[in-house]
Formats: structure tokens, C-alpha cells, sequence
């Protein structure tokens, strides 16, 4: 067992881990924080994308030992203070860019990374950025809509409903 | 009224809240004090059989509580078929058992032949790994022909690898071989419909408890409909009472058909929970998922289309092989044969068709029903022979479609693979479509993809599909085991909030927000006050869950007649509070008035006084508000559509990019158009990657090659374009209360022939004589054809 320390969403927290711990495994076991989920074993579905430091992480690709001393974001510290959704995750209410819900906190967590880096992005530059995440339900169209949404652009014109 | 939140509002979806909060409760987000973990060991040989389990190392392993084996199941019963199908000599189908864990032999690889239950998942893990089993392997029955004609069986009792040979309609069999004998025209196709693997998001899970001063056992599982599951495994497998056994499916990521049926890994938790006497859990990792879901698909078909000289439907012959797998998973029996074989005239005045299926067991996973269920495979026959035959004649494919459509004055229509269709506007449809798509600028934009070096192609496709599966006394008639009704019940709070407890299930359809629309509207109440209960067999009425676009049609109506119920009520009790008669009572926008007076009671005040039944004609009227319904539909219902597409390939590569794809579909009356349109879009995905990159592939032995998301391809946001959707043409369900159709499957019946028909159209325009390319037709595919053509 090693203890490790880190801060997730703003709140220090300290813990006894194995060192085989992945760092989606903690979230889930250890910190009961089960928003963080797991949708396959080949770090490809997306579902478990976090923040470290700011960046998006595939929470099953890091052991928890290597987030010691790190700051971790993940889905159920994204809103608003106040508990309200915050923008990303307001467009997609607006935009019914989440059908069953297991995708979405991965979606929301890359979106937000995304959208730190390129405030504005184009369709293309979107769906290029999602390629590491899957969804099922929504055939992507309303999740590439919800982003654009959220950086300010006019999806108005953007094809039905 | 309700201003925003009523029928034909698109409100926004109240569930999304947690769903983006990290506050969804799926099964696997489930934490009981004291659980224990269970592990499967599975078979890594697709066919043997099992000369000895040795399990005395293994259950020395630290932590590990016990292990189960295939003998401890041989008093208990089998997953059974949902659906008994007839041969065409009148012998029924044939049903080997389908034990909770292999007894006897292995029959595909991922088939569990043991179980252990340790305190950890990895305790579990490593005591897998530490049982013996000695298992003699056999050749692999993989490929559905050799199948057929080999003695080689899935199943050595039954004594073939036949299942059952359908034919439909049988009486019509020797009349469509006599038209297509004389016909001016026959049109011959020979296509595959790929196996695909459902992937919803949320791999399987279940939750075993047994409360041993009770004896009452509760599963949390992952299901499209916990009432079903609790039937079978009450009725068929394990015999535990239904009055002892709660099923609860929580948020669940998904289902596409795949959490539909009863796993046996359902009914092993149970069986740990009671023999330790705590809570066991079993979650599916990825590969599992891919090697023990139910799949989809996996037709292999010959369809034939006769003509007359002038382009008139004469007659449609199919023969079709249709996997099954190593078991009959529930609803496998149904997906090939009604709900397959009668869509096979589809939207034309065809006067014969005739539809032979043989059903086919090998040593893969069950194959069952996945998102649309044998009418997407009616579809892609039917579209792609029929685009064949419209370019062998030189007619447009989109006229011949025309030529032949049912028209609107011919409603009901006797369709001649046995439906009755109730209404429809065919034409309409391709007009729409016609018009959203831009199907005149097709050639400024096909000038401007050849001046980049690139093919393009457009793609037609009109198709027809029946949701909402019933009557129950139809299905019964045709061989289903179970009725397929709905069922809700409406709770009126003392305080005028509702609960409404409905049988369907919601895994991303958004029934949580679009029941409470129907509802509010009929009451005049604030949506908002409306809250649905499903997934708890232990709260709702007995429903039959959600698969085959069915929630709206059925379980709508039930919510409908239910509330119909509460209106009847409430207007007696009204009428005594306001001291008249009750056929002198209005009911408007939630308040009960005295017609002529300013006499009125609002909804809330007679709900109060249901509950607080002082000065209350007892004698007359209960105290309460609470109704029930169930809901038996008249018919299936019909919805329908025109699609098209728009592909570009680039003939260096074979790359096939959807560059537009419109979807124009007829779902009759719409409650809430951001759902629907959302479903549409969901379904269109899951075709195009039928259609390009999708597919399940076995090798001789019985390995599954594509047992990951590295090795199957599921379609990414970079693989699809937004689309256009359009479900402004309904025309309403002539026998459901609220006129609707059902959306859930639409756009993953419609778009994989239309993709397959714009490609086709594009290597064409590119002068290359190619007619067919198979699903999915990846750049390897398309590239290898566009070298080998002339």
C-alpha cells in the first residue's frame, strides 16, 4: 500500500492505494465517485475521461499513484456553484446531445479540455477531438452540435430540430 | 393547457440533470454492504465437451466464497425461446436447452462453464485462472451452410444444426415461383446482412440479494424489462416465485435490443445471493460483453424481384440462412420470421411474396434482436434489390419506387406478406425528401466532387416497418409465448403531484420526460408535478418493457387510458364538491366548472379531497386516485419513410465518406420532436456503420476476431455527418389513442441500404460496371471491387 495525496474538484483527499490501483478504479471504489464510468477494457470508449491538471486523461490508462500530488477534475465538480449546469453542460441539456447517459460525463470532461484549448472550434476539429470517445445513442450529431453550442457558436442553421 | 410542456413540446429532458452531474445510478454504481463478486470462467474453445471440472485448487484460493459448475444447474430449468416457430412439414422448431452454465459441453467461445464467487473481483479473477478443465474440442460449426449440410452439431440431441425451415406465406409459395417463372423481368441479388455486436455504452450487470429472514431475492440488472426478466427466470429457470423476486434495472446505458433478453448470469447471482446468504455482483468487462451479448443480424439472403415489361412488382422470393448462434437467445426466433418475413412486401403494391427462412445453429454467440429486428433486414433486401432492378431496366430508382407504391387512397392495406397497413403517404414522403435534401443541386455538387478527383453518389431508399409489436392475440396466434400488452398505473398525491408507474423502461428514450408531456396535457397540470416511475417490478404494474419502438404506442396508451380513468374520477368527486351533477361538469385546462356558472374546483383541490374524504359519498365513490390500464393494441403500427444519401468515394483508397444524409419519416403524431429527432439520429449512426465499418468476425475455429473496440469498428464522430431529419408528414396511427407510430429503430432500418445504394451509384458514375458490394463496405472492400471491375 502507498499513501498518496491529491486534490479532486478543489477537495484534498489522502489515501492508502495498491499500486496496481488505476485511477478510474479509485474514483469509482474508493471514492465512491461513480460519475467517472467504464465502458470497456482497451482505454477506447472514452467513458472514464477525467481531468488532471487540467488536461483530459482516460482515467483507465493512469494508476493513481502516477496522479499523486495532482489535481483531478471529474464530471460531479463541473457545475456551477450554485449547482446549476454549467455551460458545456447546459448546451448539452439544451441540445439533447446525451440519450442513455453512460458516454456523457467523458463526453463533457473532453469537450471542456477541448474548448480550453480551442475556444472556437470548427465542426471537423470537433469531431476529430472526439475520436476517443464513443457513443451509441446519439449518432454524434447532437453532442458536435451541443459543443459548438457551448463555445458561443450560432447552431441555428445546423440541420433539424 | 400547459404552455411548454405538453404534447408536441420540445422540452428539454429533465433526467439529462444527472445523467450530466455524474449522479446517474447504473447498475454497476451500486455499492451493498457485505457484497461478494462474481467471476465466470468461459470457454476459450467454440465447440467441446467437458471431460472433467477439477475445482478443489481453485476454491482454496484466498478469498474465493464458492464455485458453481453446470451440475449445480441440472435441476433447474432452461433459458427459453420467447417465440415457437413452425416448420413448413409442421414440425416445430427445435429448442435445445439453454442451461445456466454449460453442462456437458461448450458451444461457443465465451460460453461459461463456471462460476466463482470470491470477495474481490481479482480474488475471483485468480481463481478462475486455477481451475482445471479438461475439455475435448471439436471442429467448429461456424459457416451456416456447411452447417446445413454437415453432421457436425451444435447440439448432438437434436441431430441437426437446423433449427427450424420457415416459409411465409407458404400458401403462396408455388403461385410466386409460377410468376417469377413467367415474368418479363426477374431481378436476382445475393447478399449478407453483417453480424453486428449491439454495444450499448453500459456493459451488462447484475446484483444478486437474498434477505434470509424474508426469503425474498432481489436482482439489480441491466434490462430493457424487468417484469420480463423476472417471468423467465421465475417461470422457466429457476422457479423462484414472482412474489419472492424483485428486478429492479436502474439507469441503464443502453440496450439497442441486447438487454432485452434473460443472461444466465442473472440467475447465478441469484442462486450465490441465497447459498451465501449475501449480496453478489457480477459486472461485464468490454470483451465479455462482445463475446456473450446477444449479436444481430447475420443474414446471408437470395432475393428475387419479377417484373412485367412496364416495371410493375410482380413478385418477391427470398430464401434466407439466419444465425441463431450456439442457443436460442429469447426473442431469436421472432427476429427472422414475423418480424422479418412480414415486412418482406414492403411499401408496394406487390401482389405475391414468399420468404423461406432456415435458421441456423453454430458455435458462436447468440444472435437475437438488435436495434430493429429483422426489419432492417427485410429493408436492405428489399431497397437493394430493387435499386438493382431499377438500373438493369434503365428506369430511376426513385420512379420505379413511385411506380409501385401503395397510394394513400388504399388504406387499410391487405399487404401480401400479411399486414394490414393503416396509413401511410408514400409519395408525400419522397417529395419531402426530395425537397429537404436538395436533391436538385446533386449534380452541382457531384460536378464539384469529380473536380476534386473524388466519386459521388446518390442513394434512395423507402421503407416500412411494424412497431409496437402486437396484439397479443395475433402474436399468440403466430407463436409467441407471451402477450405483449402495456401497462401503466396514474397516482394522484393527496397534494396533487402524480406518480405514473409505467411498465416500459427508459435506457436514453426519455420517457421521463415525455410521458409526464402526455399526461400534463390531459390534465391541464404543470408537467413539472408528473414524475414516472419504471424499472422496479416491486412499484410498477406488469409491462412488458421497451424494444420494437413500443413505449409510446403501448405504454403511452396504457398511461393515456390510465388518465382517462382519473379524469372519469375526479369529475364524480367534483361533482359532489360542487353540488351537481356530474354530466354538468367541465374539465378544462385542470379546473372542473359548472357549465353556465362560475361554480369550479381545481385539479389539486379534488385530488386533496380524494385523500381527505370528509363529507365524501363513500357509497358511491372510493376514496383515492389511482388508476390502472392495460393496454392491448388493435394492430402493429406502420411507420414509414424516405431517406436518401449522398457518399463521396475517393478511388485511390476506396474510402467511403457519408457526406449528407437525410432521413424524411412518417412517426404520425410526435409528443416531443427533440426525442424523436434525437432517436433518428441515433439509429441513422448505427446503420451508417452497419453499412461501412461495422462487423462481427469468426474465423474457422470459433474465435471471435473483433472482440474489442481495437477490432470491431464502431462508428466515431469523425465517421458521420450531421444529418437531416424530418418528421413533419405523419399521418397519425389509425388505433392508438395518441396516433403515434414509434421512432426508436426508423433510422437504423432506413439508412443502411441507402448508403449501400449511393456507393453503388457512385462507382457507376465512375464507369465502373459494379452492382453489389456487402456491408461493411469498407475501403478495402470498395477499393478491391473498383480493381477487379471492368
Amino acid at each position: 500500500m502507498t499513501t498518496i495525496s491529491m486534490t479532486v474538484n478543489g477537495k484534498t483527499i489522502s489515501e492508502n492505494v495498491e499500486g496496481n490501483t488505476l485511477l478510474s478504479s479509485f474514483l469509482r471504489e474508493d471514492l465512491r465517485m461513480t460519475g467517472t464510468h467504464i465502458g470497456c477494457d482497451t482505454s477506447q470508449c472514452g467513458a472514464c475521461v477525467v481531468h488532471v491538471n487540467g488536461e483530459a486523461v482516460k482515467s483507465c490508462t493512469m494508476f493513481v499513484i502516477e496522479a499523486d500530488g495532482a489535481e483531478i477534475g471529474t464530471i460531479e465538480g463541473q457545475a456551477n456553484n450554485d449547482g446549476s449546469l454549467n455551460v458545456v453542460q447546459q448546451a448539452f441539456q439544451d441540445h439533447h446531445g446525451l440519450q442513455c447517459g453512460f458516454c456523457t460525463p467523458g463526453m463533457v470532461m473532453s469537450a471542456t479540455a477541448l474548448l480550453k484549448d480551442n475556444p472556437k472550434p470548427s465542426e471537423q476539429e470537433i469531431r476529430e477531438y472526439l475520436e476517443g470517445n464513443i457513443c451509441r445513442c446519439t449518432g454524434y450529431h447532437n453532442i458536435v452540435k451541443s459543443i459548438m453550442a457551448a463555445s458561443g457558436q450560432d447552431v441555428s442553421k445546423i440541420a433539424a430540430e | 393547457m400547459p404552455k411548454d410542456g405538453g404534447i408536441g413540446a420540445a422540452t428539454t429532458r429533465r433526467e439529462d440533470v444527472r445523467f450530466l452531474t455524474g449522479k446517474g445510478q447504473y447498475s454497476d454504481d451500486i455499492r451493498t454492504f457485505g457484497e461478494c463478486a462474481a467471476v465466470f470462467a468461459r470457454s476459450n474453445v467454440a465447440n467441446g465437451t467437458i471431460k472433467s471440472i477439477n475445482t478443489e485448487a481453485a476454491a482454496a484460493m484466498p478469498g474465493v466464497l464458492a464455485i458453481f459448475t453446470g451440475e449445480d444447474f441440472v435441476e433447474v430449468g432452461g433459458n427459453p425461446a420467447g417465440w415457437a416457430i413452425v416448420s413448413r412439414d409442421g414440425e416445430p422448431m427445435k429448442e435445445p436447452k439453454r442451461p445456466v452454465l454449460a453442462h456437458g459441453k461448450v458451444r461457443h467461445v465465451g460460453d461459461a462453464y463456471a462460476a466463482v464467487i470470491a470477495e474481490t473481483v481479482q480474488q475471483g479473477k485468480d481463481a478462475v485462472e486455477a481451475i482445471e478443465i479438461d475439455i475435448e474440442e471439436h471442429d467448429a460449426v461456424i459457416n451456416m451452410a456447411d452447417a446445413l449440410s454437415g453432421t457436425n452439431y451444435v447440439h448432438d440431441e437434436i441431430g441437426t444444426n437446423q433449427c427450424f425451415d420457415w416459409g411465409w406465406i407458404e400458401d403462396n409459395r408455388a403461385a410466386t415461383d409460377e410468376a417469377i417463372k413467367g415474368a418479363h423481368h426477374v431481378t436476382t441479388l445475393e447478399l449478407v446482412n453483417n453480424r453486428l455486436v449491439p454495444n450499448a455504452m453500459e456493459p451488462r450487470c447484475s446484483i444478486g440479494h437474498y434477505n434470509t429472514g424474508t426469503g425474498d431475492y432481489t436482482l439489480h440488472t441491466t434490462s430493457q424489462n424487468p417484469h420480463l426478466t423476472r417471468l423467465l427466470i421465475s417461470a422457466f429457470v429457476m422457479g423462484i416465485p414472482e412474489n419472492k423476486l424483485t428486478v429492479i434495472a436502474p439507469d441503464v446505458g443502453g440496450g439497442f435490443g441486447s438487454k432485452i433478453y434473460h443472461y444466465g448470469e442473472e440467475a447465478l447471482v441469484l442462486a450465490a445471493a441465497k447459498k451465501l446468504g449475501r449480496t453478489v455482483k457480477w459486472t461485464s468487462d468490454r470483451s465479455e460483453a462482445f463475446l456473450t451479448d446477444a449479436h444481430g443480424r447475420d443474414h446471408v439472403t437470395k432475393i428475387e424481384l419479377a417484373m412485367d415489361k412496364e416495371g410493375n412488382f410482380l413478385a418477391f422470393r427470398t430464401e434466407t440462412m439466419a444465425n441463431v448462434g450456439a442457443y436460442l437467445s429469447n426473442f431469436s426466433t421472432a427476429t427472422p420470421t414475423f418480424l422479418h418475413g412480414t415486412l418482406m412486401a414492403g411499401n408496394y403494391t406487390v401482389p405475391l411474396v414468399y420468404v423461406n427462412v432456415k435458421t441456423v445453429f453454430t458455435n458462436t454467440a447468440p444472435v437475437d434482436a438488435y436495434r430493429g429486428a429483422g426489419r432492417p433486414e427485410a429493408t436492405y433486401s428489399l431497397e437493394r434489390v430493387i435499386d438493382m432492378a431499377a438500373r438493369e431496366i434503365g428506369m430511376d430508382p426513385t420512379e420505379l419506387r413511385r411506380k409501385n407504391f401503395i397510394k394513400p387512397d388504399q388504406y387499410p392495406y391487405a399487404s401480401a406478406a400479411g399486414l394490414e397497413y393503416d396509413s401511410g403517404n408514400y409519395d408525400a414522403l419522397m417529395d419531402q425528401m426530395e425537397k429537404v435534401s436538395d436533391k436538385a443541386g446533386f449534380a452541382a455538387r457531384r460536378a464539384e466532387s469529380e473536380s476534386k478527383g473524388l466519386l459521388r453518389g446518390f442513394g434512395v431508399n423507402a421503407y416500412i416497418e411494424a412497431c409496437g409489436i402486437a396484439p397479443s392475440n395475433l402474436v399468440g396466434i403466430l407463436g409467441s409465448r407471451v402477450g405483449l400488452y402495456d401497462a401503466a398505473t396514474v397516482r394522484v398525491n393527496a397534494t396533487g403531484n402524480l406518480s405514473v408507474m409505467v411498465g416500459a423502461h427508459s435506457h436514453g428514450q426519455g420517457h421521463e420526460t415525455v410521458f409526464p408531456q402526455v399526461v400534463a396535457e390531459m390534465l391541464g397540470i404543470d408537467a413539472q408535478s408528473i414524475d414516472i416511475v419504471h424499472g422496479d417490478t416491486s412499484k410498477i404494474p406488469f409491462g412488458m418493457g421497451t424494444y420494437g419502438s413500443r413505449s409510446l404506442a403501448v405504454c403511452g396508451s396504457a398511461v393515456v387510458r390510465a388518465t382517462e380513468k382519473i379524469i372519469l374520477k375526479a369529475t364524480k368527486i367534483a361533482a359532489h364538491m360542487l353540488e351537481t351533477e356530474e354530466n354538468n361538469v367541465e374539465f378544462n385546462d385542470g379546473t372542473f366548472s359548472v357549465a353556465g356558472t362560475n361554480k369550479s374546483v381545481s385539479f389539486g383541490e379534488v385530488a386533496l379531497k380524494a385523500y381527505i374524504p370528509h363529507e365524501f359519498p363513500i357509497e358511491a365513490i372510493e376514496p383515492g386516485l389511482e388508476e390502472t390500464a392495460f393496454y392491448d393494441p388493435a394492430n402493429f403500427t406502420y411507420p414509414s419513410g424516405a431517406y436518401c444519401c449522398e457518399v463521396e468515394i475517393d478511388p485511390e483508397t476506396g474510402k467511403v465518406s457519408v457526406d449528407r444524409m437525410t432521413a424524411v419519416d412518417d412517426f404520425g403524431n410526435v409528443i416531443n420532436p427533440l426525442v424523436v429527432t434525437g432517436q433518428v439520429h441515433g439509429g441513422l449512426g448505427q446503420g451508417i456503420g452497419q453499412a461501412l465499418v461495422e462487423n462481427t468476425t469468426y474465423d474457422d475455429d470459433g474465435q471471435l476476431l473483433s472482440a474489442s473496440y481495437m477490432d470491431y469498428t464502431m462508428p466515431r464522430a469523425d465517421d458521420l455527418p450531421f444529418y437531416t431529419v424530418d418528421h413533419s408528414m405523419g399521418n397519425a396511427c389509425t388505433h392508438n389513442p395518441l396516433g403515434v407510430k414509434g421512432c426508436g429503430e426508423a433510422g437504423a432500418i432506413g439508412s443502411p441500404p441507402t448508403v449501400v445504394n449511393a456507393v453503388i451509384d457512385a462507382l457507376q458514375s465512375g464507369g465502373k460496371n459494379i452492382t453489389h458490394i456487402d456491408m461493411p463496405m469498407t475501403p478495402h472492400r470498395v477499393w478491391s471491387a473498383m480493381q477487379n471491375a471492368k
